[in-house]
């Protein structure tokens, strides 16, 4: 029996490494991957927290994150193809247009 | 048994997971990203929830990730310059700390035993399918049709952000 420590432990550490991912590269398109493994990183908790204390509605909440995950994709891939069109570039240090 | 395939998935994930961040091609990033999605799903088989290891491969690895190497593919953008942003080093030294209190605070946490599942009486025991379907049809039926209205603005969201012709100015 894999005791439930192992589970947070497991998905804490993915959850850094996608965070160090998202701080640290300069290709907006590894960035949006990075915030893919750190959502894993948070359903891995909900489903091993699900089968710990046998409450299924943890597992809805994984459906839900699936969910935002899948919208929260198609724009962010939506917004890069625009501003590569508008800075010919995908890096993220080329798009502070914002910035006064 | 279960705690070999609990090292096998979860080292096997950790590896991939750093393999999306170290790859310098973003293809390459996407396509370890795919080993770590087919490997939670084998983790969410092992935890019992084969509803989500389902949704996980397909909605996942079948429409995110294929989406996402068809707009890797469109750009086509050739790695210049540096890969790694100027704060990196200041990064890693958080990251270590991090790591380290993560690790000091799951060491001295209480986790609960495994509670032993409580069977009602006269209730048959259903699957994990059913379950949630049970659940998500009655308790959160709310949520769920709040969730079609998410995907139906990031459907428009999308398409407006992609087409370009618009004048946002």
């Amino acid at each position: 029996m894999v005791p439930l420590s192992w589970y947070v432990g497991l998905s804490s550490a993915l959850f850094l490494i996608g965070l160090i991912g998202v701080l640290v590269r300069r290709n907006t398109l590894v960035v949006l991957l990075c915030i893919e493994i750190m959502l894993n990183a948070v359903n891995v908790n909900f489903v091993a927290f699900s089968k710990y204390q046998h409450v299924i509605d943890a597992q809805i909440l994984v459906f839900f994150v699936i969910t935002v995950a899948a919208a929260e994709v198609a724009i962010g891939l939506g917004i890069i193809i625009s501003l590569f069109r508008l800075k010919g570039s995908v890096n993220i240090d080329d798009f502070n247009i914002l910035k006064l | 048994m279960e705690i070999l395939s609990f090292v096998y998935f979860g080292g096997a994930i950790l590896l991939s997971a750093l393999m999306v961040v170290i790859f310098k091609n973003p293809l390459y990033s996407a396509m370890s990203l795919l080993s770590m999605f087919a490997h939670v799903a084998g983790l969410y088989i092992i935890l019992e929830a084969e509803f989500l290891a389902g949704v996980q491969l397909l909605v996942y690895a079948g429409a995110i990730l294929v989406l996402y190497i068809f707009v890797v593919m469109l750009l086509n953008v050739q790695a210049q310059g540096r890969v790694l942003q100027k704060q990196a080093p200041v990064v890693f030294v958080a990251a270590v700390v991090a790591a380290l209190e993560v690790a000091f605070l799951i060491s001295r946490t209480h986790f609960y035993p495994e509670i032993p599942p409580v069977p009602h009486p006269g209730v048959p025991p259903l699957g994990n399918t059913e379950m949630i379907g049970m659940v998500l049809y009655t308790k959160y039926l709310f949520p769920f049709e709040i969730a079609s209205l998410v995907l139906l603005v990031a459907l428009v969201g999308a398409i407006v952000m992609a087409k370009g012709k618009l004048k946002f100015r």
